[in-house]
């Protein structure tokens, strides 16, 4: 189990790791290295050229922008996020996703960057962007572009990056007053990955019901999956065991991925009992509008 | 800065040179791209205390500091750690020198059966004492569930760092 | 002072503390070279032909062979077994014309470095032609080569009058019970190193565990060598729970090229290839049916099972499936008992033992057993157990059965009083309404319970020498190994008691063959008792040499002297003169007058331990479990683990392996599963698939260790302790689980999975 031969950079400037991104054959970028560095151990990954993110600086910012929008840079620490006071009071459902990433030693050293390219089904840092409408930032040879997560997420394990870009950051819009949030996952052992994931945005109205929820399913499709239609059926509801029922019950439709170690009956059953917690602890989360 | 190794076989793998200190001494490592930094430490430096038990950063028998933090030392190539301090089981006591008190913890609560694990539990405690010996014991339990271990079941490790925290000096009054 | 009994320091801990250990990957020689073995990805092929001209080519490496390059060495041997006819399905060290799992090794590459052989054993190729894999044990046998089929034997035991106690029968109840495949999996992974001393003409073989003996000598054999030119060496082992120190094809590989190219040849496992290589273990289905008498009192037992042995058979033979047949019965007192046990190869990784092998998977099929019938008669589950006990009065019991080779006779025991105690410990009775209480108000909790007979101290004998030096230290050479339990300091306390030294002054040599001519090694169990008897009889007979010796060097009468912390001592003169033991052995050096006379100088001795029977340690575990009924997660929220082991020679290390035990016990109830693909693709090859229980998963573990049943077998009255953790978790935990679902019986099947409480709940509810 030891990594093919590659060639090594490391460049200090992200213009630089592009133009090496851009000329090498068969490069790839690494940041925290939590699943690239598995993927090259067990030569699942075979590059030519490893490009390091890790020098370059200006990556790992968090700041809040004036309209409240919370801009994570690709290489910030998850470790560094999990007790980041800015994260904890933008995103709180991050800090509650991140306890639950690997553990605190492999957060030590992965990114959120490295999280969302790797694109995991049922990692939790994806399901949070897709939960959160996030936008990711990506940079490449043509400058820098936005794109909405869903974009972004193509495909299973499949980023939407060209092979010369790079994530740089992921900007996660301000939560409305009041919104009660939740992240919640089922997995066999503690760190495991998730069987199935929920991410829960509950956001009250001036009456206390519920003006907005977004919904957004992890390790059920190949890619985090939103759920419209519970979402819908909760807007203008009054937050309790009738609403969350109804919107747990459409996952009734779900059609989810089967593997031989986990059936899609089982996945489809826990995203219902999921949500239906995820649901009730977001709602008792909720302030005032 | 690199250099082409030449075998008899001729085969070429570029050589990185490495700048970091291990156990608080500086060192200088000659290694191709592709070596982690687990692998470095006890092929390069014979420091074999770090051992490897998946490779796939799952079981934490690897575990060292990395500029103060447990990482998986599978996980990180020995290149990543230019300019970094690296501190191993090996340098939690002097040889000779009396063991650590968390060590001692590790003997007195029978937390060692065949010891393969010992060196990246006794890095990690040591790395969560260090940065909170107050934790909470389901905190202790919750940070200690990312190394893996075979024998003990975990009641002796449990036992010896709880026994260590609560004697471990604390910076500031609790 | 006795320090026997007593939770003394490990003496193994400190280097381990240091990171000072010696693993097998530790181990290095100067021009090594690393080996790389290519392993087949198909389940179950013809091999049409392996093409090694790339890999050959490949920057660093040295040679590369296949099937074809070791046809002359013969398949790897299997240890003592009754059983006729396995020699057919012995493994190849390397697979010629089939291959039959996925895992199999089919080509070495050797290579100046680890990366540089992976590299290169990539480039090999294989032509295969896919045949059915056979997956399941239960299905009707197929082929294993053109002439055998895939069941290459039966086993077959029994007495009394099966068919007669149906027809007398209050109720004959059948189950359908299922054991799935799980492992040792220790943390460290198999590795061997070997270099060949032109010098000396000596093979050593270094990185070894558990049988050095015995794989010595068959290594000798296969490679047609004196057994004395070769020489195995045991350093730290990290983890053995019965899959390691086997002798696999990669050991008898690395002496061979060792031997061939002329330079040491290095060979670490990686993960991968140990969770598909190395031993599995526990794969059965049991179709069990009991005649039962209105008191609930069992007639007869017949047992029926299929026991997954994997592709080929290894060095244990069908150990296994023999001690499942043998060892069934456990605490119960059985009329008629009739066992037929289908020994099948299937297209997996072969299976041999691991912790409690036969009994962790017959304590679940005879405790499933009991919970049935204790529903069925309408009986309370303890009194169903109570009834049918071997009483104390009883002992020794002879069971017309054998297993491992040896009668099975009970040596002593009290089964009811340590149900007792367990029951007292655990707080049943309070445990009873609180379940009540919390099902009242809609939650799903239940208790349960598995009652066990373990084994140890498998003879037939073990051997020690001890010797004193100069310096008064004590050496013990013993051909036992360790495996990471704390054999030394065991031993160590047993040699320090009989001899009248401080046990941290005894140095116990173990796990080389070059020190010791014969050796049993680390396994069942066994250590304690038969090497700690032997230790025990040789500290006594060095004793006596010594103060004998040290009474003609006093001029006092030997029945005054005494030996306290290595010092002999008057005891009618406390301030009289002394003798350190280590001038005593000086006084016996070659040359000494006193040496003269002696059969052989030096304060040394030899001692044999002999024994015919097995020590029968015996066990209780309760559980107490709540179901998640949205995910079916089964939390266990209490463990109880009661073990009479009748002599504990450390307690805290008792404990130790109690608790470690059962955490591996727990793995295989509720987590650990080697599952597979119809096709026969492995699907848990990493540790992020294969669910070794972290700190997080353990539960609150009580432990009572109780000494109410010396065995009258061995001097210091021992039994093993290293299997009764693991014993009955899967037992008490189907049990508890079964309970708090209505008690219905529903539980069949190891392990215990979130989805399939799911789908009994929703049995129970529909």
């Amino acid at each position: 189990m030891k990594p093919p031969p590659f060639a090594y950079h490391d460049p200090r400037t992200l213009d630089e790791a592009i133009a090496l991104l851009a000329g090498l054959p068969n490069a790839r970028p690494l940041a925290g290295g939590q699943s690239m560095m598995p993927m090259l151990n067990m030569r699942f990954a075979q590059p030519d050229h490893l490009v390091d993110l890790n020098r370059i600086t200006g990556l790992e910012t968090v700041e809040v922008e004036p309209d409240g929008t919370l801009a994570i840079g690709a290489m910030a620490r998850q470790r560094d996020l999990e007790r980041h006071p800015a994260v904890a009071r933008s995103c709180p459902m991050m800090v509650e996703a991140l306890g639950q990433v690997g553990h605190r030693q492999t957060r030590n050293r992965g990114t959120i960057g490295g999280s969302l390219c790797h694109l995991d089904p049922a990692a939790e840092l994806p399901l949070v962007a897709a939960a959160s409408d996030a936008v990711v930032v990506a940079a490449g040879p043509k400058g820098r572009r936005e794109a909405t997560f869903a974009d972004f997420a193509r495909g299973f394990m499949t980023p939407g990056l060209d092979p010369d870009e790079v994530l740089v950051a992921v900007r996660l819009p301000a939560l409305p007053a009041g919104a009660g949030c939740c992240f919640l996952e089922f997995a066999r052992r503690h760190g495991d990955f998730a069987i199935v994931a929920v991410a829960v945005t509950l956001v009250p109205d001036a009456a206390g019901r519920i003006a907005l929820a977004r919904i957004a399913l992890g390790g059920v499709g190949p890619v985090p999956l939103r759920l419209p239609e519970a979402e819908a059926a909760l807007r203008g509801a009054a937050p309790g065991a009738d609403a969350f029922g109804q919107a747990a019950a459409t996952t009734r439709h779900l059609d989810p991925m089967e593997d031989a170690l986990v059936p899609a009956w089982y996945r489809r059953h826990l995203a219902g009992v999921l949500l239906g917690r995820a649901l009730a602890t977001a709602a008792g989360r909720m302030g005032r509008a | 800065m690199t250099e082409t190794l030449h075998t008899e076989t001729l085969h070429a793998e570029t050589l990185h040179q490495v700048a970091l200190t291990v156990n608080g001494r500086p060192v200088r490592l000659q290694v191709p791209a592709r070596r982690t930094l687990a692998e470095a430490l006890r092929e390069e430096l014979g420091l074999t205390g770090t051992h490897l038990g998946c490779e796939h950063g799952v079981c934490g028998s690897c575990t060292v500091l990395m500029d103060g933090a447990p990482v998986r030392g599978c996980l990180v190539l020995a290149v990543q750690a230019e300019g970094c301090a690296i501190r191993t089981v090996e340098g939690l006591a002097p040889h000779g020198a009396a063991l650590h008190p968390l060590q001692q913890a590790f003997a007195d609560h029978h937390a060692v059966q065949c010891g393969y694990c010992t060196p990246g539990f006794l890095m990690l405690a040591l790395a969560i004492l260090e940065e909170d010996p107050d934790m909470t014991e389901a905190e202790m339990v919750e940070r200690l569930s990312s190394n893996l271990c075979r024998c003990t079941g975990y009641v002796g490790i449990l036992r010896a760092v709880r026994a260590a925290a609560a004697s471990w000096p604390r910076t500031r009054p609790a | 002072m006795n320090v026997v009994g007593k939770s003394v320091a490990r003496l193994e801990d400190p280097p381990l503390l240091r990171g000072q250990g010696a693993f097998a990957a530790d181990i290095s020689f100067p021009r090594q070279l690393h080996m790389r073995v290519v392993r087949a990805e198909v389940a179950h092929a013809l091999l049409v032909s392996v093409d090694v001209a790339a890999a050959l080519d490949a920057p660093g490496v040295v040679a590369v062979w296949t099937g074809e390059d070791v046809a002359a060495i013969p398949p790897i041997p299997f240890r003592a077994t009754k059983l006729k006819g396995l020699e057919p399905y012995c493994q190849p060290i390397l697979a010629r014309g089939r291959v039959r799992y996925v895992g199999e090794p089919v080509a070495v590459v050797f290579a100046e470095d680890a990366a540089l052989a992976e590299d290169a054993a990539d480039l090999v190729m294989m032509e295969l032609e896919e045949l059915p894999a056979l997956l399941d044990a239960a299905a009707p046998p197929g082929n294993f080569d053109t002439t055998h089929a895939t069941e290459p034997a039966v086993v077959r035991k029994g007495y009394g009058a099966v068919e007669t106690t149906l027809a007398g029968a209050h109720v004959v109840l059948e189950l359908d019970l299922y054991i799935g495949r799980h492992s040792g999996v220790p943390l460290e992974t198999r590795g061997a190193i070997a270099r060949h001393d032109a010098a000396t003409d000596t093979l050593e073989l270094h990185g070894t565990a558990k049988k050095q003996h015995w794989n010595r000598d068959e290594i000798a054999r296969l490679l047609g060598r004196p057994p004395s030119s070769v020489h195995l060496f045991e350093g730290h082992v990290g983890g053995g729970f019965g899959v390691r120190g086997e002798l696999y094809p990669e050991d008898l590989l690395v002496c061979l090229a060792a031997l061939r190219l002329g330079r040491p040849v290095k060979w670490i496992e990686d993960r991968r290839e140990h969770l598909i290589a190395t031993n599995h273990s526990r794969e059965q289905r049991h179709r069990i049916r009991a005649a039962v008498d209105a008191e609930g009192r069992i007639l007869s037992i017949e047992n029926t099972f299929f026991h997954d042995q994997g592709a080929y058979v290894r060095t244990h033979g069908a150990r296994v499936a023999d001690m499942s047949a043998g060892l069934l019965l456990g605490p119960y007192r059985v009329p008629a008992y009739r066992v037929t046990g289908h020994f099948r190869l299937t297209n997996k990784t072969p299976a041999a033992t691991y912790r409690a092998p036969g009994r962790f998977e017959g304590s679940f099929v005879r405790e499933r057993l009991m919970d049935a019938i204790a529903a069925r008669c309408g009986i309370d589950r303890i009194e169903v157990r109570r009834r049918n006990f071997v009483t104390a009065a009883e002992m020794p019991y002879t069971r017309p059965l054998d297993a491992l080779g040896t009668d099975v006779v009970l040596d002593s025991g009290d089964y009811a009083l340590l149900l007792d105690k367990a029951l007292a410990r655990f707080g049943w009775t309070a445990r009873q309404e609180e379940v009540a209480r919390r099902r009242a108000a809609g939650e799903a909790v239940g208790l349960g319970l598995g009652v066990f007979v373990e084994k140890s101290g498998l003879g037939p004998s073990d051997g020690v020498r001890m010797s004193v030096d100069a310096s008064g230290t004590v050496e013990l050479v013993t051909g036992a190994a360790s495996v990471g339990q704390g054999v030394e300091t065991a031993l160590a306390q047993i040699a320090a008691d009989a001899l009248g030294v401080d046990y941290r002054r005894v140095r116990v040599v173990r796990g080389r063959t070059d020190r010791i001519e014969f050796g049993s090694g680390a396994h069942a169990s066994r250590v304690t008792v038969m090497s700690g008897s032997a230790t025990h009889l040789a500290g006594l007979a060095l004793r006596e040499r010594a103060l004998e010796t040290a009474a003609t060097l006093l001029q006092a009468p030997r029945e005054v002297l005494r030996i306290e912390q290595g010092v002999v001592r008057r005891s009618d003169l406390p301030d009289g003169p002394t003798l350190p033991i280590g001038e005593v052995a000086r006084a016996l050096a070659p040359g000494m007058p006193l040496a003269r006379g002696q059969a052989t100088p030096g304060l040394t001795t030899e001692s044999w331990f002999h024994s015919d029977h097995m020590a029968y340690p015996y066990g209780v575990h309760l559980a107490q479990v709540a179901l998640d009924r949205g995910t079916g997660k089964v939390s266990v929220e209490h463990y109880l683990v009661a073990y009479d082991v009748g002599r504990a020679v450390n307690p805290m290390m008792v404990e130790g392996q109690i608790a470690g035990g059962f955490a591996q016990g727990l793995g295989g109830a509720l987590y650990e599963e080697f599952r597979y693909d119809e096709r026969g693709q492995p699907l848990c090859t990493t540790l992020a698939d294969y669910l070794i229980p972290t700190i997080a998963e353990m539960p609150p573990l009580d432990i009572l260790v109780t000494e109410d049943a010396p065995s009258p077998l061995n001097p210091l009255g021992v039994k093993g302790a290293g299997e009764g953790g693991t014993n009955a978790v899967g037992a008490a935990i189907a049990s508890a689980v079964d309970d708090a679902l209505g008690g219905r019986g529903l539980v069949t099947r190891l392990p215990i999975t979130p989805r399939e409480v799911l789908r009994m709940l929703g049995e129970i509810e529909a």
